[in-house]
This record gives structure tokens, C-alpha cells and sequence, in this order.
């Protein structure tokens, strides 16, 4: 392998023993990270685990779940979160950093944390959830539930990557569009938004990514049950208490939509890039 | 496992067990138990009255739905001894050659229980609740013993409460949680209005927020909980001495404790074709009293 032509000197004089370390270290990594996905693929085509899948209804209902809410979730994130990055990075005031540490604090929380917490704020019993009983709504055992559970843990990503979005315009350049007569939401709409719009995308499909392989807080908020709550990821659980070659091959489909996922994220980023050049 | 799987399998487990592996040497003997949700709170107890008398030895449990943990060990995790809720997956273990069909035991037995949170707030107050309707009700999910127990109670009412009984009772399926703990969870929590689980489970903390119902003999279901050590367990003699103990009279107090019957008492009173014959024993029997499997806990409250 040969280093790239714009490396640095210095990197490109390395002693053979060190780059050699280099080498079989970060191979070790990608072997780390890379071959359990090819066990499961390779052992699913082995085991012909299609033959043991649930029957494609239960699949097709728990993909339809899936794309459904994390599609409300995208929109949802889009919607309340591209205001709350703007103010974070555009404005300072007391207690910001506070702020922002709790908007980051689900990226890092144990889902199955973040489910209980949910449990008990919007539960039938919860602090918000008994108001809403009386109301007659009940959120948990909902799709509405998966939505929330799903918003909660993955909507920072979305928020994350916006703030860094926005933060990286210069603010000489809002100046001079207000010198030009733009104000508030225009603005906004014609001149912030389509220079962070490629970080905005990035957010996006990353929340929509995370959302899809939500599980731990979905399995404790919104329950488990075929076409109502039951997502991919709760499906493959379940098959696996079942028929593990069945589980297999759902993981398999799982992994396909996500490597889709990134593929269109990567897309955007080039595109984008090739149109800043 | 194939070849290239168990290569890989080794190569992981090899880094991921290098450092507890070490400390191992230090001379405390580890025990590792994989046992069904159902009997956390026996294993707990259990653990700590054996440990009473082994002092160097260190128990490790994991509990999970019986079939996760046979997947697991299908999978080749490591394990030194299996209790299972049910006796198809020990034999899925047995068929999976990672246990010795002799070796296997049963050691306990359990029944079905209904319940519901403590406010009651669907005013269920029997298993013919279970069919009207917008009653929340919470199973565990398919493939998991108790489902299975579950599933052939409801069908057993279904002459009694109406022929499609059992599919009105289903329609109000809320969710399947992945074990019988997070059923007994979520209906103590007041998210569910009626949940069915083990006799079992029952117990502890957990019982002043339930209202139990008690389950009719003849529909009732008798789960069987065996026990093994793993074939290849480096460990043996240790395991083999914790399935002694299980059988021991300690043991049995603990079971009993914790609302399970150990299997001498119930062959004693149960003959073996009551289960098979369900109209031998009205629900009302006599013998019924004396037994803890055979009359669960009146309604509270």
C-alpha cells in the first residue's frame, strides 16, 4: 500500500517497523468490526436461514412499522430541532452548556435507560402520562410510543450535526445579508439553510439510521406486538427466542437497509462536496 | 458450528476471557448458571445459601427466557450448569449435544397465575375478563414457555367461556414482552390491566402491587423446570455439587418460599394423570388445600 501523494513527509519517512505496526493494528480493528457482520451473512446463506423466516407478512409489517416511524421521527427531528441548533449556535446565554450536555445525554444513555424514563414520564401512570389517561390517550403499546422512543434517543444526532451546521457560517456573512434587506425567515430560508443544508442532511439520515435500530428504549415503552409496536429490531428479537436461523436472515435484511442508509448519506456528502468545490 | 465459526468463536472469547481467566488462578472456583427469568429469585437465594458453606467459590447467574439462554448455549456460550422453565429447550440443549440426557432433573414445578395491578382500573376479577373488551393485556412472547403454558390455558376455556374465548382474549394483546419478568413489570407498573405469568413470580416486591386470580385445576397448565450440567463444563464436580443442592432440603424451603413445588411434594399429591385428564379433579378438591401447587394464593385484596 502505498502512502497518498498529499501525505506529509514526515509521515511518508516512517521506519518499516512502524508502519508495519500501524498496518496490523488497524487491521485487527476492521477485523474486529467487520467480521461479525460477515459471520452472520455468511452463516445465513449456509444455514439457508431463508427458508426458516417468518412468514413475510410479519416482516412486511414490521418494515412498514419501522419506516413509518422512524419517517415521523426525521420529520419530527427537522421540525422542533433545526430551531433548537439555530438558537444554540447563534445566540449565548446562561445555562447554554448545561443545555446542550442534556441534548447530548441520550447519544450516550443506556436505551434501556432512556426507556424507563419514558415509561415513567408518559406511562399510564407517568408524571405526564397519568393527565393524558384521564384525557382517554394512551401512549404506551402505541406506534405513537415507538415514535417518541425512537425521537428520543436518535433526534440528538439530528440537532448535533445542525448546530455544527450553522455554527460553521460565518456570521459576517448573515451581516452582509441583512445589509442586503434579508431578514428573520428569509433570511433564514434563502441563506442559512442551503449553506448548512448538507450537515442538515447528514443529520437527518444519521437520526433516521439510529431510529431504525432503536431497540432497548422501544422494547420497554412502546411493548412488542406484531403491526403495532413491532419494529425490525424487536422482530429479530423475537425470532430469535423462536428459530435463530429465522433470526439470521431478519438481521441479514436489517443490515442490508442500513448499509443502504449510509450508502445515501455518503452519496450527499460527496455530492455536496463537489458542489462547494 | 462450523469450522471457521468456532475459529472466530475462540479467537473472541480468547480476548474477551483473557483477563477474568486470570484472576481465576487466584484460587476461587467460578460457577456459571444459566437460568430462566422465572427463577431469579430462587437462584438468588439459592446462591447465597450455597455460597454459605462453599466460601471459595464465586456463582455467576444469568437469566433470560429458557429459549435465549438455549440459544445461547446452542451457540456454544459457556455455562456450567442449565435450568430451564421448560423441558423442550433442555432437550433443544440435549439435541444440541452440549448436555447429557441423563443427567437431566426435574427439580421444580409451577402453575399459572392471573393478575392485575392492585387498582384494577379494567376491574378485571377472572380469566372471562380477559375477553371483553379494551382490557390491556400483556403475554410473554411466542416461543417462550410460559406463552406456550399461556396459550393452551386460554384454548382450555374456550368450551367453558364461548368457543372463540381464546381468540377474543388474544385480540386484547397489548404486547409480548421477551420474559415473564417484564409481564409481571409491566402490569405492576398499572401500564397493563391483566397479565399471565407464573405462580412464581409472584412474590417479594413485587406482591402488594398485584392482585393474583387464581387459575382453575383443570385449565391450569404445570410447568416442569429441569436442570443439567453442561457436558463440557470444566467445572464439573462443583456443578454437579450445586444440583445436589437444589435437591437438598434447604433447597426445597427455598422453593417453596418463593412459590414454587418441589417435585417430591407434588408427586405425593398430584398423580400424574390429573394434568392429562383434566376433569379427574374438580377445581374445588379437597387435597387441593394442602398443596401449594394446587391452590394458588386466594385473590388479595
Amino acid at each position: 500500500m502505498r502512502p497518498k501523494q498529499n501525505q506529509t513527509p514526515a509521515l511518508r519517512r516512517q521506519p518499516q517497523a512502524d508502519r508495519f505496526l500501524i498496518f496490523g493494528v488497524s487491521a485487527f480493528a476492521f477485523l474486529l468490526l467487520a467480521t461479525p457482520i460477515f459471520v452472520l451473512i455468511g452463516s445465513g446463506l449456509r444455514s439457508r436461514a431463508w427458508e426458516g423466516l417468518p412468514d413475510s407478512s410479519t416482516i412486511l409489517a414490521a418494515a412498514l412499522l419501522s419506516f413509518a416511524s422512524t419517517l415521523a421521527v426525521v420529520c419530527l427531528a427537522a421540525a422542533l430541532g433545526t430551531p433548537l441548533a439555530y438558537v444554540l449556535s447563534r445566540y449565548e446565554f446562561r445555562g447554554k452548556r448545561l443545555i446542550s450536555l442534556f441534548i447530548e445525554l441520550p447519544i450516550v444513555m443506556p436505551p434501556a435507560v432512556a426507556g424507563l424514563a419514558l415509561l415513567l414520564t408518559f406511562g399510564r401512570r407517568g408524571a405526564v402520562g397519568a393527565w393524558l389517561a384521564e384525557a382517554g390517550i394512551i401512549i404506551p403499546f402505541s406506534i405513537l410510543a415507538v415514535v417518541i422512543a425512537q425521537f428520543f434517543i436518535s433526534a440528538p444526532f439530528y440537532i448535533r450535526s445542525a448546530q455544527v451546521g450553522f455554527s460553521g457560517i460565518s456570521p459576517e456573512i448573515e451581516d452582509a445579508a441583512r445589509v442586503d434587506g434579508a431578514f428573520g425567515w428569509l433570511m433564514f430560508w434563502y441563506i442559512t439553510l442551503p449553506i448548512a443544508w448538507r450537515a442538515l442532511v447528514s443529520g437527518m439520515i444519521l437520526t433516521w439510521a439510529r431510529a431504525l435500530g432503536e431497540f432497548g428504549a422501544t422494547i420497554l415503552f412502546a411493548g412488542n406486538l406484531q403491526g403495532k409496536t413491532q419494529t425490525m429490531p424487536l422482530l429479530v428479537y423475537s425470532v430469535f427466542e423462536r428459530d435463530i436461523n429465522a433470526a439470521i436472515w431478519t438481521g441479514v435484511i436489517l443490515i442490508v437497509l442500513a448499509l443502504c442508509a449510509l450508502f445515501m448519506s455518503q452519496w450527499f456528502a460527496r455530492a455536496q462536496d463537489r458542489l462547494t468545490r | 458450528m462450523s469450522r471457521l465459526q468456532r475459529s472466530v468463536y475462540l479467537l473472541l472469547s480468547f480476548i474477551v476471557v483473557l483477563g477474568p481467566a486470570r484472576a481465576q488462578d487466584g484460587g476461587a472456583q467460578e460457577l456459571t448458571i444459566y437460568a430462566a427469568t422465572s427463577l431469579t429469585n430462587v437462584f438468588e437465594d439459592m446462591r447465597a445459601a450455597f455460597l454459605e458453606v462453599h466460601e471459595t467459590v464465586e456463582i455467576h447467574l444469568n437469566f433470560a427466557s429458557s429459549s435465549t439462554l438455549a440459544a445461547q448455549l446452542l451457540q456454544g456460550a459457556p455455562a456450567d450448569v442449565f435450568a430451564s422453565a421448560n423441558e423442550l429447550q433442555m432437550q433443544n440443549v440435549v439435541e444440541g449435544d452440549r448436555i447429557d440426557a441423563e443427567t437431566v432433573q426435574v427439580f421444580a414445578h409451577n402453575q399459572l397465575l392471573l393478575i392485575a395491578p392492585v387498582d384494577n382500573p379494567a376491574g378485571v376479577d377472572g380469566i372471562a375478563s380477559l375477553a371483553e373488551e379494551s382490557i390491556l393485556l400483556v403475554l410473554a412472547a411466542p416461543g417462550t414457555p410460559i406463552r406456550a403454558y399461556s396459550d393452551a390455558m386460554l384454548l382450555s376455556h374456550n368450551g367453558q367461556l364461548g368457543e372463540d374465548f381464546s381468540e377474543r382474549a388474544l385480540r386484547n394483546l397489548a404486547s409480548e414482552e421477551s420474559n415473564v419478568r417484564q409481564v409481571v413489570a409491566r402490569v405492576a407498573l398499572g401500564e397493563a390491566d391483566a397479565g399471565i405469568v407464573y405462580q412464581s413470580d409472584v412474590t417479594g416486591a413485587v406482591q402488594p402491587k398485584l392482585l393474583q386470580f387464581p387459575i382453575a385445576q383443570r385449565h391450569n397448565q404445570l410447568a416442569s423446570y429441569p436442570i443439567a450440567p453442561l457436558k463440557d463444563s470444566p467445572r464439573m464436580r462443583l456443578a454437579a455439587e450445586f444440583i445436589e443442592f437444589v435437591f437438598s432440603p434447604a433447597a426445597r424451603e427455598i422453593l417453596a418460599d418463593n412459590g414454587f413445588c418441589p417435585p417430591a411434594i407434588l408427586e405425593d399429591a398430584l398423580p400424574s394423570d390429573v394434568r392429562l385428564e383434566p376433569t379427574v379433579v374438580a377445581a374445588d378438591a379437597p387435597e387441593a388445600e394442602s398443596n401449594p401447587c394446587l391452590a394458588p394464593p386466594a385473590p388479595s385484596g
